[in-house]
């Protein structure tokens, strides 16, 4: 047997077995697409709820006997705060629905729209006085179990012991869809409005605010100095230098340390020493700008690194300076690596909530954050709030909120692409 | 060496940044503590933002021990002004307080929440005492209870049952496994302290050791067992539903307000023949119960601007009275005789005496 003939033997089990260590590579990327797929899709079927809103059309009769205030020509803010807006909804139901004297169901009667509607109606009203002593169709709020009985998610089929609406609401609700008051919408309100404990008017501005301002921080804080001190490292430090060489490896390690870590930092430093306030994403992003910061530094050190060495050289040669050659030359063509390192460190960040559970980022806030200074949470927080809340339509915001993470993940991850697209060289 | 400057010339910059706010006066009424609270205080910070038109409160769920030492650690502007508890307040924690200059606390009892044990609509609904629950939960049981000899008794070993069946004839055929929180979540005390403890009580020796050796006492009526029995979950009751509804077989521990919102999926189990109902747990026969508290820090008053309307909007009978909007968040009123006066209290600033 000559050495061909050796090879052509063996040679049906190689290819054998090239072709199945292709298809365990195949098979490996399908299983991952599909956890990804049914992920992606398990959270958009449980979202999709919370996309829309119950309305309910009632007649509010704004007459001055019922907000028992005097006719007069104008009135100041301060009178038209106080007035007694809660009577406006229920005097509507009341009369929509005559004849029920049973307490608990008067009192289920007024919950048929939510809590809020009364201090919308103030807002109308302080905006525009003139509606005092008119009465006007209105579609407002309904409270959350009676937006999950128009949605279908309650079975009407189960004991009404077993249920959060009961009978005589269902015959309610029929009553008013078949005169055309009950409407569904989309949920602006979402997009619109701070954190709430009742379901239906909770948003999540308030979070998507608070993570931009706390990763404004966190970049403001990380790229300047993670790529200064990548490029002293990678340009000027002396090789072989002990000090050197441990800055290195305590960098290395510092990637590698658990968050949490970053978070207790911060609390004796930021918060305890130099009194930054508690829960603003001031506190945050600091915090979360020194855990991204070796990340920066790592990455930035790479692709400094694979910048060809003729480059520097040639520009050496012709006269510049190592200033010159750095800015120049070195900085701009390692830019889409710095970049790419820049914002997966930030895609980190924005995902984690440990540190700031130390530094109480980790807290209901309803008011929006106006600045780096207000309290505010940040998204992963409002996603872990929400899904320890006891309501019932609390499930379906969660996975809306991990949608709005996932698209403002996205949007950073595209940033990314078309920076790195603009600022590529080829050579 | 531009660079260099350059990094100097950043840290200055972030150090002068934080300074400049280390003066910033403080617009909202800042409320930490127990995560059993952080529902209904949650609620009423909202109601009380929106009604007033002040700043929303910030209310962070940090455990009620957590909240203490927050809380307690001084007088600053910049501590809590208001600490949320599920339990009272440890006489170790008001010296504490104490110490650190925080000697004005006033004691506001908000009211009740009732534990679950609770199981899969679809199983039939278990009908506990809470020496059922002592023999399945603790870590240690009396042999003589074990192997039915009373000969061995003051013994005590590694919790031997595995099927419910075995406790009591009544209970079914199966194996016991419970879902539970873990040792940082105040439901874990109560679990503790008034089922298993409450459980362990009711053996005479148990009581003899209470007087003779608490430690040891302490020891072998509180602590739950390890063997797989009993699993902690995480603080999270939405996930031990979810089991619950997967697997019809098991029991999980949560709080009311959670079994009020999904009654058309788990059922709560009866403890020594008591329902969990409303009316249960507010007169005291189903077992499980637990105050709720908050702190007050008086020296802040006057101070924060809303802080005494904020207390106001809670102790206000529409609040966390019987017909109050906390009720229907699944917070158990106290007595029109305790309302009254922890209302009173609150409002007067009455220093807690310990």
């Amino acid at each position: 047997m000559n050495n061909i003939e050796i090879v052509q033997k063996g040679l049906k089990k190689r290819y054998a077995k090239e072709r199945r260590f292709k298809a365990y590579g195949v098979f490996s990327i399908i299983i991952s697409l599909s956890f990804l797929a049914f992920l992606l899709f398990d959270i958009a079927l449980k979202a999709a709820p919370a996309f829309t809103q119950t309305y309910i059309k009632l007649d509010i009769d704004f007459s001055h006997k019922v907000l028992r205030i005097n006719e007069k020509s104008s009135y100041t803010k301060d009178e038209l705060f106080e007035l007694p807006y809660h009577k406006l909804p229920s005097k509507s139901l009341y009369q929509l629905f005559p004849g029920i004297e049973n307490r608990k169901q008067k009192k289920a009667l007024r919950k048929l729209v939510s809590s809020g509607v009364r201090y919308n109606l103030r807002n109308m009203v302080i905006k525009n006085s003139k509606l005092i002593g008119t009465s006007k169709s209105i579609w407002v709020l309904a409270d959350d179990d009676i937006d999950s009985l128009v949605k279908g998610l309650i079975d009407r089929n189960i004991p009404e012991a077993d249920r959060r609406v009961k009978d005589f609401q269902i015959a309610w609700i029929d009553k008013l869809q078949l005169e055309n008051r009950v409407e569904s919408r989309f949920n602006i309100n979402f997009f619109t409005s701070g954190d709430s404990r009742e379901p239906e008017q909770a948003g999540i501005l308030g979070a998507l605010k608070g993570s931009l301002y706390t990763m404004l921080i966190t970049l403001l804080l990380s790229f300047p100095i993670g790529v200064a001190a990548a490029v002293y490292l990678e340009e000027f430090a002396h090789k072989n230098n002990w000090l050197v060489d441990m800055i290195e490896v305590n960098i290395n390690n510092l990637a590698a340390v658990p968050s949490i870590v970053f978070g207790i930092l911060g609390l004796a430093v930021y918060i305890n020493l130099f009194g930054v306030p508690r829960s603003a994403p001031l506190a945050g992003g600091l915090v979360l700008g020194l855990m991204t910061l070796p990340i920066i530094i790592i990455t930035t050190r790479a692709a400094i690194k694979s910048v060809p060495p003729s480059i520097r050289e040639a520009a050496l040669g012709l006269g510049a300076s190592k200033m010159q050659v750095i800015i120049h030359h070195v900085l701009p063509l390692s830019m889409p690596g710095i970049l790419t390192g820049s914002i997966i460190g930030m895609a980190q960040a924005l995902g984690e909530t440990a540190p700031l559970l130390m530094i109480g980022m980790v807290a209901f806030v309803a008011d929006i954050p106006q600045g780096f200074f207000d309290p505010s949470t940040v998204l992963p927080v409002q996603i872990y709030i929400w899904s320890d809340s006891p309501e019932r339509s609390f499930i379906a915001l969660t996975s809306a909120a991990i949608i709005m993470l996932l698209v403002f993940l996205f949007l950073m991850n595209l940033l990314a692409i078309i920076l790195r697209k603009k600022f590529e060289t080829r050579w | 060496m531009l660079n260099k400057k350059n990094i100097i010339l950043l840290i200055v910059t972030v150090f002068a940044t934080t300074m400049a706010v280390v003066t910033q006066a403080r617009e909202n009424i800042n409320i930490v503590g127990s995560s059993t609270v952080f529902p209904f205080a949650t609620v009423v910070a909202e109601t009380f933002g929106k009604k007033t038109g002040m700043p929303t409160p910030k209310v962070e769920s940090t455990g009620s021990g957590g909240g203490m030492k927050l809380f307690c650690k001084g007088n600053g502007i910049n501590t809590p002004d208001i600490t949320n508890s599920s339990r009272r307040i440890k006489n170790a924690e008001f010296e504490k307080c104490h110490k650190n200059g925080v000697k004005n606390i006033t004691e506001v009892l908000v009211g009740f929440d009732g534990i679950a044990i609770a199981n899969s609509k679809y199983s039939p609904i278990f009908n506990l005492s809470l020496k059922d629950i002592y023999l399945a939960l603790a870590d240690k049981v009396p042999a003589s209870v074990a192997y039915k000899d009373l000969n061995m008794s003051g013994l005590m070993i590694d919790n031997p049952f595995t099927r419910w069946s075995q406790i009591n004839k009544n209970l079914p055929d199966i194996a016991i496994r419970v879902l539970g929180p873990p040792p940082t979540s105040g439901t874990r005390d109560a679990l503790q302290e008034l089922a298993v403890e409450g459980g362990c009580k009711t053996y005479p020796f148990m009581r003899i050791m209470k007087k003779e050796d608490k430690k040891q006492y302490k020891k072998l009526c509180r602590t739950i067992r390890e063997d797989g029995h009993f699993v902690e979950m995480g603080e999270n009751d939405n996930l031990i539903i979810q089991k619950l509804v997967n697997d019809r077989d098991v029991l999980g521990i949560f709080g009311f307000s959670f079994l009020e919102q999904n009654s058309d999926k788990v059922q709560g189990s009866s403890v020594n023949g008591n329902a969990i109902t409303f009316e249960n747990i507010a007169n005291g026969s189903y077992p499980i119960s637990r105050p709720l508290y908050f702190y007050i820090k008086n020296s802040h008053r006057g101070k924060i601007r809303g802080l005494n309307e904020y207390i106001a909007e809670f102790v206000n009978e529409d609040t966390f009275g019987e017909e109050g909007y906390l009720v229907d968040k699944g917070l158990i009123p106290s007595s029109k005789i305790n309302r009254n006066k922890f209302a009173n209290d609150a409002m007067d600033s009455v220093n807690l005496e310990l």
